[in-house]
């Protein structure tokens, strides 16, 4: 199976963090991703710019219109995430607990969704 | 026709007894929960029919995989004519090929706790465990759970279709945890199973405070897990102190629907027979040095039973069990029990001592404040102990609960 695994955490919390901290999590992303490749269960994965560098688009009686911002004002924001392969699920929530940012937001597990023909 | 009926109520007993078992092996069968229910209840509507002709069969559990398999298969197939799904067709043809495993037992245990396991998994919520459980394990219907838990049949008919779509789509496994995550997931088992209880035993609203088919429920859901798990220490410690509380079911609400407090209880009609099998399991799980919080409940449960008289009751036993217990868990709760047990075993001002620093964490727990007017009552401080029992009125919903604590506000006021 195919799961999203989407990355949240305040980005207040990562501008508060020292440059050497800031480091080290680069890190733990480094080498989270290496194994994950290595273990060919990566199927996609990126990091986001800040929700600062966010529009939403609507298209309401055929007029778009551009918001300045993400779509819904929350605690912690989308910042990026993995697309993988896992039997199941026990496997893809104990990848999720191996993303760094699992110890400080939270990692949202998401089946893909299987289109019937 | 009576006969009839003799056979019908004979084949009721038989898919009572086998019910669980048949579906756990169903589920892993064609691993799909919905499936497995609807084909185990067509195969029961075939025996109900072919077992009043020819007789209920040498080992009905087998004739029930088996035929249940049967119309699993019929029922994927008019799915895979339907859909065309690549992955069903395939899915399809593996399972005609697979002889139907036999002997009956082997690995039932095995298919049990996958049931169980997948039931009270981690990712769905606590009341769609409870349902699950109730539902698949316990055989209850979705009536009688939605009557057990005062919801609305509808709510907890789609609470069940909730549960189960997550376990297909988001892909829950049907397997057994492995050694490292297995007491995570029992615990989890463990707390759907005492949920269970407790809502039988001090229903939280309403007016029936005692509802004994859960209770029962739990208990014979508590004695599989004793079962599988014959050396777990929290396993036995809880299913110890179900029945150690089960045991005085009949004294704890008098013939009115009032409340009885445990000093109060006629211990003539404790059930012994409950309590010393309440006493062994505690002593058996106290025994596997893999015990918990439920076996140090359970083995405070076993004093209290232990004693002849309220006044023999060893309360310095009980205190140091809640300093464990308060050890292992930090909750405020049982800080709660141990400073009544205090002033049992010491006296009453140190047991107040003992209660006064927890009012900050408990004050809006109508127990908390029940305890206390308590303790004044028995000092003697009647102003102040009329004062908590309306502090505690205000906080409690469950009627037994408020008509005992407003007879004791009437005999503090007059």
């Amino acid at each position: 199976m195919q799961y999203m695994l989407l990355i949240y955490e305040n980005e207040g919390l990562n501008e508060s963090r020292t440059p050497e901290d800031q480091g080290a999590i680069i890190q733990g992303y480094m080498a989270f991703t290496e194994e994950l490749q290595g273990s060919k269960k990566m199927i996609a994965g990126d990091a986001l710019e800040p929700i600062a560098t966010a529009t939403t688009v609507r298209v309401r009686d055929g007029e778009t219109t551009l918001t300045d911002g993400p779509f819904a004002e929350t605690k912690e924001q989308l910042g990026g995430y993995y697309l993988i392969e896992a039997a199941d699920l026990d496997e893809a929530t104990a990848i999720a607990a191996k993303i760094p940012t699992a110890a400080t937001g939270s990692i949202e597990v998401r089946p893909v969704m299987v289109w019937e023909k | 026709m009576a006969e009839r009926e003799d056979v019908a109520r004979a084949i009721r007993g038989v898919v009572r007894e086998h019910h669980r078992w048949v579906l756990a092996r169903l589920v892993r069968v064609v691993r799909d929960l919905d499936l497995a229910e609807d084909a185990l209840q067509s195969a029961l509507e075939a025996a109900l029919a072919q077992w009043a002709e020819d007789g209920i069969p040498d080992a009905p559990r087998a004739w029930l995989v088996r035929t249940a398999r049967f119309k699993a298969i019929d029922a994927l197939r008019h799915r895979t004519m339907r859909r065309g799904k690549a992955e069903e067709v395939g899915w399809l043809e593996t399972l005609r090929r697979e002889p139907t495993p036999e002997p009956e037992e082997l690995g039932a245990e095995d298919d049990m706790l996958r049931l169980i396991f997948v039931c009270c998994h981690p990712a769905m919520g606590r009341d769609a465990q409870v349902a699950l459980t109730l539902r698949t394990i316990a055989g209850l219907t979705t009536e009688e759970i939605a009557r057990a838990f005062l919801v609305p049949v509808p709510t907890m008919a789609q609470r069940l279709v909730r549960a189960k779509k997550k376990i297909q789509r988001a892909g829950v496994p049907y397997r057994v945890p492995g050694r490292r995550e297995l007491d995570e997931r029992l615990a989890s088992v463990l707390a759907v199973v005492y949920l269970v209880f407790n809502e039988g035993y001090t229903a939280s609203q309403g007016a029936t405070h005692v509802r004994t088919q859960l209770c029962d429920v739990a208990i014979d859901l508590g004695a599989e897990l004793v079962r599988l798990f014959p050396e777990h220490g929290e396993v036995l410690g809880l299913v110890g102190l179900m029945h150690l509380q089960d045991s005085r079911r009949a004294t704890r609400v008098d013939a009115a629907g009032d409340l009885v407090l445990l000093e109060a209880q006629d211990r003539s009609r404790w059930d012994r027979a409950r309590i010393d099998a309440g006493v062994a399991l505690t002593r058996s799980a106290l025994r596997t040095g893999s015990w918990g919080g439920y076996a140090l409940q359970a083995a405070i449960a076993a004093v209290h039973a232990e004693a002849p008289t309220a006044e023999a009751t060893d309360w310095a036993q009980i205190v140091l069990l809640y300093d464990r217990l308060l050890e292992r868990t930090g909750s405020a709760v049982v800080a709660l029990n141990r400073a009544v047990a205090i002033a049992f075993a010491r006296g009453l001002d140190e047991g107040l001592r003992a209660l006064s620093e927890l009012e900050e964490a408990l004050t809006g727990y109508h127990l908390y404040w029940a305890a206390k007017a308590d303790l004044l009552r028995r000092r003697g401080d009647f102003q102040d102990a009329a004062e908590s029992y309306r502090a505690a009125l205000a906080r409690c919903e469950n009627d037994a609960e408020r008509r005992y604590l407003e007879r004791r506000l009437q005999s503090v006021v007059s």
